[in-house]
Parts: C-alpha cells; structure tokens; sequence
C-alpha cells in the first residue's frame, strides 16, 4: 500500500477506519492510563491486606475477608507507639525544616548577599545524594562526636530536619519566585509600612507553598527508613516497625496504616486543591 | 522536585512573570535569615561527609569499644573493592535497568499528562504522586504478595512457558529491578512532565507546517526540547536507586544484595565502620563521576 492509499483508507468515514483514527489519536492517552493502573495495583493490595484474616503465618497471602483488623489496628506488639514515635518525630522535623527552610528561600529570593552560589550548593546536594551516603556519614559524624551510644530520638530528629530542609527551601522559593512583587508595591504605595506588607500581603501570598513544603516535610519524615535506620539506635519509627515485621511475619494491621496514610494524604490534596480552585473562581 | 510538584499541581495557567524581585539592599538581615539553616546543613550533611571520608581512612583493626585511630589506611578502599565489587555493579546495573524502564514508561505518561490530558491534567498529577501517599516499605511489600509463586503474574507466565513449571519471580533480579522501576518511576514522570509542559506548542506546529511527519516532528522538535526533564529525571532516579536496600532486601535474596544493603551490614552487625564508610565513598564518588559525564553528554547533544 502506497502512502498515499494508505492515507486515504485513514481519513474515510466507515466505521473501521473510525475506530483505528480513534485509537491511534488516543494511543499515548490509553497508555498512560495503562500506567497509572500499574501504579495503583500495589496501593490496591494494600487496601486489600487490611482486611485480610491472616491465617497462614509467614506467607504473605490474601486468606478471607475480615473488619478485625480495623476494628483492632493496635494489636501487634509495638506497632501504635512506633506510629506516635513517628508522629512525634515527623511534626517536629516539619517545623523545623519549614522555619529554618522559608528564612533560607526568603533570603535567597529577596536579598543579596555573598556566598549565594555556594548556599545554592550546599541546599541542592542533599537531594542528589543517595540515603545510605547521607546515613552514613551522619553516623559517622555521630560516633565520631562520642554520641555513638546515644542514638535515638535526638539523632533522628536531626537527621529528619537535614533532608527536609532542601525540600522546603525548593518548594517555598518556586512559589517565591512567582509572585507578582507589584501587589507589595501597591500595598507601600497605600502607605503600608514593611511590617504591615510583609504580614498583610506577602506571607498570605506565599503561605500555600510553606503549608506544601510542610506537608512535603511530614510525609519525607514519616516515610524514611535508610537514613532513620542508621540512627536510631534502638529507637523504632514506624517504618522500621515494618523492615522488622517484614524479616519474621507480616500483621494486617500495617497495611490498616498504609490505607490510613493513603486516604488521610489523598484527602488533604485533594482537599487542598478543590480549595486553591474555589478560590481562584471566587477571584475571576 | 518539590518545585516541580508545586509548580505541576499549581493553577493549570502560571502567571507572567512578575517584574524583578525586590532586592533588599540590606546584607546584614540576608544573612540572618540564611544562616540558621545553612549552618544546620554544614554541621549535618557537609561536615558528616568529611567524618565518612575520616572513617573510611581509619586503622581497620580498631573497633567500637576500643576506639579507631586514624592511620591514612587507603588500603581499606582496596579491600572494599575487592570484597564487594559485585554488589557495587549490581547497584549499577539494577539502578541502570531501571532508570531506563521508568524512561520508557515514563515519558508518554508525562507526554500524555503534558499534550492531551486537557481538564484532566492536574486529576491525573495528582494520580502520579498519589501511591507516594502510602508508606514505601509496605508499597514494596505488596509486590512481594504480587511476584508471588502462586500469585497471578507468576502462574500467568508459566501458562505461557515464559517461565518454566518451577520458574519464579521473587527472589530473582527481575523483582529487585521491577520493585525499583516502580517506587522511583513518579521522580521520573514529574521533572519530564514539568518539562514537556513549558514547550510552546507553536513549535510543534510549525514543524507540522513544514510538512515533518509527526514523528519526525517529535524527535526533532519535542524530544530535545525535553531534554532537561529526560536529565533531570533520570538523575532523580538514579541516584536514590543506586543507593536503596529495601528493594533487593524484601524482593531480592542474598544474591542480589546490592551496595546498600552490604554499607548497612557492614555499619550495623558487623561494625566494620572504615570497610563501610570506604565503600559509601566509593559509591559517592562513583555517582558524582557518572552524572558529571552524563551531564556533560546530554549537554553537548542538546548543542548539536
């Protein structure tokens, strides 16, 4: 079939020739939906686990349909004061890497100073390192420090609050950066002082980028085992509750948690950005 | 990739870029606001670097309790390279396999998002990001359950005599390489998507104009337009994949351990700190090398 034939047997009406145009026209789209469900089919074993019955130990299998697991999501030995352990770690490394990560965007974007090239380094790298680089020289540091046996709760913290801070210092910059610095000269030219501008106009401005570099922070903290791993010495966080459930048998309950996590972070962005749309209606 | 998240999941149209930043003038109060944090990464993550560095060069017959003592022992990175060269290029290897997986997954799932998702772009962003929302250890676990002997995949490719009777996935290099295919593949999706989507579509257009097929259009028009996304992404994926235990250790058995998992035993059971803190240099400086010369690659080909 010449080009030519071919082209025209593509552009005729039947139904066929339809079809195939649709298809061909939608074949990047089909795929990419192909690919989505391929991501979603992990996260639906999850949701599924959590209502497993569980009865043949040691083999990670789906048994019968049960509420147990929900009904009791604290019966395995150890697991709810791991997730608090996390919690507690997680909201105090997202409030320190949020307050010490928006002052470093701030001055990155609004002042000029020496050494910005160098503090640019210093902020990118830890996102391109691996973990186990990072996990490692921090134990290093630690041990040697003399703190080597005091691993636990202080040593996670610090490393939790390390590898958020580029995370946040990226995310509140982008937003940053995209303001329309006319607004806070408008609000000078109406004789609002520094003060004013910056609490009136400025920091509501940027405020949805620091609320997603927390939430950002929280869900890196809550998430991260290599790092923590090295660490913590005989504290256990949530994750680590899992690598050690993991090496004997697994309970249904961590996957209650995994679908907890799932819908509880699925309903703030979605949440999040419902808002950010009304919003934006309300303005037009 | 934070920004790239928020720059993806932001209003669908970003504003024109505002005029230039207000600088202040004032030198004293920039360096006050960066300096809590920029100290807090020089003691945390610099200084660290230089303690592995000293680590890897300690005498190695000291230990925990007796204390180490540095005696500029460079032998310990010749050892270290002889007793795990395999596991370093098994990381490699796994790492490089699936970086390319999540390249060729990836970009027409960013394209798609990109060029034809219309109202359902920031619907289908979110969908990218959304299996991050749950814990990546359990993530991992349920391709254990999935990679399964008597699991659908498993049986399936035995009914096709893809794999034999006894044939299985788990425990094999294919469920090390697929468990990391997936849990980086949004770090690749997201910087190709931010990418793809600041192309201006008059570009394409016109190639089409000037009668390029639309093929021809994509691999001279589109495709090195994207080029920075295909950089960045692959970065993004392979580095954290490089450096990742939990993969080979919950899908993979002791003969896919990779790098990770050798530099985490050597640390934590058999407290051999110079052997580990050795080979964590060497994979540092292994990565550093490798994404210099692909950067400067992907550079040229981008000036050609």
């Amino acid at each position: 079939m010449t080009a030519l034939a071919q082209r025209s047997w593509a552009q005729g009406g039947g139904p066929v020739q339809r079809a195939w145009r649709w298809f061909t026209s939608h074949l990047v789209m089909l795929f990419a939906i192909l690919v989505l469900v391929y991501m979603f089919i992990p996260i639906a074993v999850v949701v599924l686990m959590s209502f497993n019955t569980h009865e043949t130990k040691l083999v990670y299998q789906f048994d019968g349909f049960t509420m147990y697991n929900w009904l009791h999501p604290c019966e395995p030995q150890g697991m709810c004061e791991a997730v608090r352990f996390s919690v507690e770690i997680g909201l105090l490394a997202t409030l320190g890497a949020t307050i010490l990560g928006t002052l470093m965007a701030f001055a990155l974007v609004r002042h000029r100073f020496a050494g910005r090239s160098a503090a640019n380094l210093v902020i990118f790298l830890p996102m391109a390192s691996p973990e186990i680089v990072m996990g490692s020289s921090l134990l290093a540091l630690f041990i040697a420090a003399g703190v080597g046996g005091q691993l636990g709760f202080s040593t996670i913290l610090i490393a939790h609050i390390m590898f958020c801070l580029s995370f946040v210092v990226v995310t509140v910059k982008a937003r940053l950066t995209g303001l329309d610095s006319r607004l806070e000269q408008a609000a000078m030219d109406l004789y609002a002082n520094e003060w004013q501008t910056f609490w009136r106009v400025t920091f509501p401005l940027v405020f949805p980028g620091i609320l997603a570099a927390a939430l950002l922070s929280f869900s890196l903290s809550f998430d991260d085992f290599i790092i923590t791993n090295l660490n913590a010495g005989t504290s256990v966080t949530f994750p680590m509750f899992v690598w050690g459930a993991a090496q004997r048998d697994i309970p249904p309950q961590i996957n209650v948690i995994g679908t907890a996590m799932f819908v509880i972070a699925l309903v703030l962005v979605v949440g999040g950005e419902m808002n950010s749309r009304r919003r934006a209606k309300a303005m037009s | 990739m934070a920004a790239i998240m928020e720059s993806g999941v932001g209003p669908e149209t970003p504003p024109p870029p505002p005029p230039d930043q207000p600088k202040s003038r004032n030198r004293f109060s920039g360096y006050l606001l960066i300096l809590p944090g920029a100290i807090w990464l020089l003691v945390f993550f610099v200084v660290p670097l230089y303690s592995l560095v000293a680590t890897s060069l300690y005498d190695p017959t000291g230990s925990v309790i007796d204390g180490y003592t540095m005696t500029w022992h460079f032998d310990n990175y010749v050892s270290a390279l002889q007793d795990f060269w395999q596991p370093l290029l098994r990381s490699l290897v796994y790492s490089g396999i699936a970086t390319a997986l999540c390249l060729a997954i990836g970009y027409p799932l960013a394209y798609a998002i990109a060029f034809k998702a219309g109202r359902w772009k920031n619907l289908m962003l979110v969908l990218v990001i959304a299996p991050f929302f749950t814990s990546f250890l359990i993530r991992t676990l349920s391709w254990k359950l999935i990679l399964s002997d008597n699991g659908v995949i498993v049986s399936t490719l035995q009914w096709l005599h893809i794999l034999g009777a006894d044939g299985r996935l788990l425990n094999t290099p294919v469920a090390v390489i697929t468990g990391l295919t997936y849990n980086f593949l949004p770090f690749m999706v997201l910087p190709l998507y931010a990418s793809l989507e600041k192309i201006d579509h008059r570009l394409i257009e016109a190639a089409g104009d000037l009668y390029a097929s639309p093929i021809r259009g994509f691999a001279k028009v589109t495709f090195p337009l994207s080029l920075p996304g295909v950089v960045a992404g692959t970065l993004l994926t392979f580095i954290p994949a490089a450096g990742d235990y939990i993969n080979a250790k919950l899908l993979g058995s002791p003969n896919e351990r990779m790098v990770g998992n050798v530099i985490q035993n050597l640390f934590t059971d058999a407290n051999d700190y110079p052997a580990a803190g050795a080979l964590s240099v060497i994979l540092m400086l292994l990565i550093v090398v490798m994404v210099m010369t692909y950067i400067r690659r992907a550079g040229t080909e981008e000036l050609v």
